[in-house]
């Protein structure tokens, strides 16, 4: 059982500047499955994809990929989980210097010995996957939005990935990309037998594609199930973000003042 | 009362320990930027292209601010020199000046306003997009790749485009003493070449401009790799670069002066 498993938190916690971002997170993530963490903005949930990579540390508790310890590798071990790994981020986070296909063909340049005419078919076919063979020339500068996130989409899965992680994957694309890019993410990760992970708060588009969701509120999972039952969920603070609503558990206004105090229209309580 | 002097005396602290943590990691950074060097010398075609951006890229500043400052040179040395009838003295005065001090030094500043805060902007902007934590993901060390060569790329182009400066100022003055004002050519170039020491003056000048070079280059790498990933953060660090780089400059070129010309 524990070998389909690829991710596992155990009652991880992570505090920030002595800010308590995670609190005792326990998650599993089974192969071949595409899961989203979903939550507001500053909920922990990039922290999460930090703390599968490497880049950070859970205070405690321990995070396990493929059986292994993160934080207790070695920079050598966790380099070579790391090959294992690819990262969209959310903006694409394309090398401005290169051009779309020295960005898809960088990670192989560095990590593999590959002749350069076999890592320039892999480009192709890798660029080809995400519909912009065509595109394969241009500079990020040339490349709209979505685009970019394409082309990053092809570089993070350059070499056919075990765990692909996903931040904020629909950020600022128009709905025509937001489609293509949800659709891709689906059918790479069947096709290349990946486990995806989505870090997203964009839940019309993500509950499409994803087989479960984690619901996470000030670093707390306070929910989880498939998308049919976040939608159907009555968890007002889910119903909430789910349906996009103004006000619920999460409030509109910021905590404050009375507001004819705050314009001087009656003095301050004692 | 006390109690402003209290806060008073906490922000100086605050300040202290906060300099103090920051030199440490620094230090480390540059530490580590030694350790991880081995890909810029496996791979030197990574340094060679940094070598164009930071060296290349610099030229025309040092050429033409080594020009503008040999002229200037010409002139004032011989305004001072002809009081005493030592005219034929110029080349020499020019060629000291320039070897043993503004060259380095020159060279040095212009290099830290014009590579050093490129190369800040640069690292710093990488880390707002996220550029160097991709690097991290996709297991290729960022210290290594990036910032290595770069900062081999600062000290190999510092003592070149330094020499390039004094070379361009010998000329200036050469053009504004012997072609203007009419100094004697055969005594500009002689005495020149017998009163400039190889060792004195010409190596001496070069180990300053090197260790320039690395500071500079330390100074700005640690800077953008340090940055807040905002565009305040960027601005901040790019000024920074150019104003820590500028002072680093002026007090080490102070130092290694009293170590290097001692009783000459």
């Amino acid at each position: 059982m524990t070998d389909d498993i690829l991710v596992e938190f155990d009652d991880v916690s992570f505090t920030y500047d002595r800010r308590p971002v995670l609190k005792g997170i326990n998650m599993k993530i089974p192969r071949g499955k595409v899961v989203s963490i979903m939550g507001i903005s500053g909920s922990g949930k990039t922290t999460m994809l930090r703390l599968i990579g490497g880049q950070l540390n859970p205070t405690s508790g321990q995070v396990k990929v493929a059986g292994q310890v993160v934080h207790e590798l070695d920079s050598e071990g966790l380099y070579k989980l790391r090959r294992k790994m690819g990262m969209l981020f959310q903006f694409g986070a394309l090398f401005t210097d290169l051009s779309a296909f020295e960005n898809v063909a960088f990670q192989m340049r560095e990590q593999t010995d590959l002749p350069e005419a076999v890592i320039k078919d892999l480009v192709l076919m890798k660029l080809n996957a995400v519909g912009l063979r065509g595109a394969y020339h241009l500079m990020p500068a040339e490349l709209s939005g979505g685009m970019a996130r394409r082309i990053a989409l092809a570089r993070a899965i350059a070499l056919d990935p075990m765990l692909m992680m996903y931040d904020e994957p629909f950020a600022g694309l128009d709905p025509i990309s937001l489609g293509v890019i949800g659709t891709l993410m689906r059918r790479l990760n069947d096709a290349l037998g990946a486990t995806s992970i989505v870090v997203t708060h964009d839940v019309q588009e993500s509950l499409k594609m994803v087989d479960y969701v984690y619901y996470l509120s000030e670093g707390v999972i306070v929910a989880q199930g498939t998308a049919e039952e976040m939608k159907h969920s009555t968890q007002p603070l889910v119903h909430q973000f789910v349906w996009g609503e103004e006000d619920g558990p999460v409030a509109f206004h910021y905590p404050m003042a009375e507001y004819p105090q705050d314009l001087g229209l009656e003095p301050a309580r004692a | 009362m006390p109690r402003r002097a209290g806060i008073g005396l906490r922000g100086i602290g605050h300040a202290v320990i906060n300099g103090v943590w920051r030199l440490g990691y620094a230090s480390r950074f540059f530490g580590l930027t030694l350790f991880r060097s081995g890909t810029t010398f496996r791979r030197f075609g990574l340094a060679i292209r940094e070598i164009y951006f930071s060296g290349v890229l610099s030229l025309i500043i040092i050429l033409v601010s080594g020009l503008f400052v040999g002229m200037v040179l010409g002139f004032q040395g011989f305004h001072t020199l002809e009081r005493y009838g030592s005219e034929e003295a110029l080349g020499v005065l020019v060629a000291l000046s320039l070897v043993r001090e503004l060259g380095p030094v020159v060279a040095g500043l212009l290099f830290a306003s014009r590579a050093g805060s490129a190369m800040t902007a640069e690292i710093g902007l990488m880390k707002a997009t996220e550029q160097i934590s991709a690097l991290e993901m996709m297991a290729v060390d960022p210290i290594a790749r990036v910032i290595a060569p770069r900062f081999w790329a600062g000290v190999i182009s510092m003592p070149l485009l330094a020499a390039l400066f004094s070379a361009m100022g010998v000329f200036g003055g050469y053009l504004v003493g012997v072609v203007l004002i009419g100094v004697d050519e055969g005594a500009f170039w002689s005495q020149m070449q017998s009163a400039v020491d190889f060792r004195e003056d010409i190596i001496n000048g070069v180990i300053k401009s090197i260790v320039f070079g690395i500071a500079v280059t330390w100074i700005a790498l640690f800077e953008g790799y340090d940055a807040p990933p905002t565009a305040e953060g960027v601005s901040g660090a790019t000024t920074r670069t150019v104003v820590t780089s500028s002072l680093a400059i002026l007090a080490l070129d102070f130092v290694l002066t009293a170590l290097m010309f001692r009783g000459n």
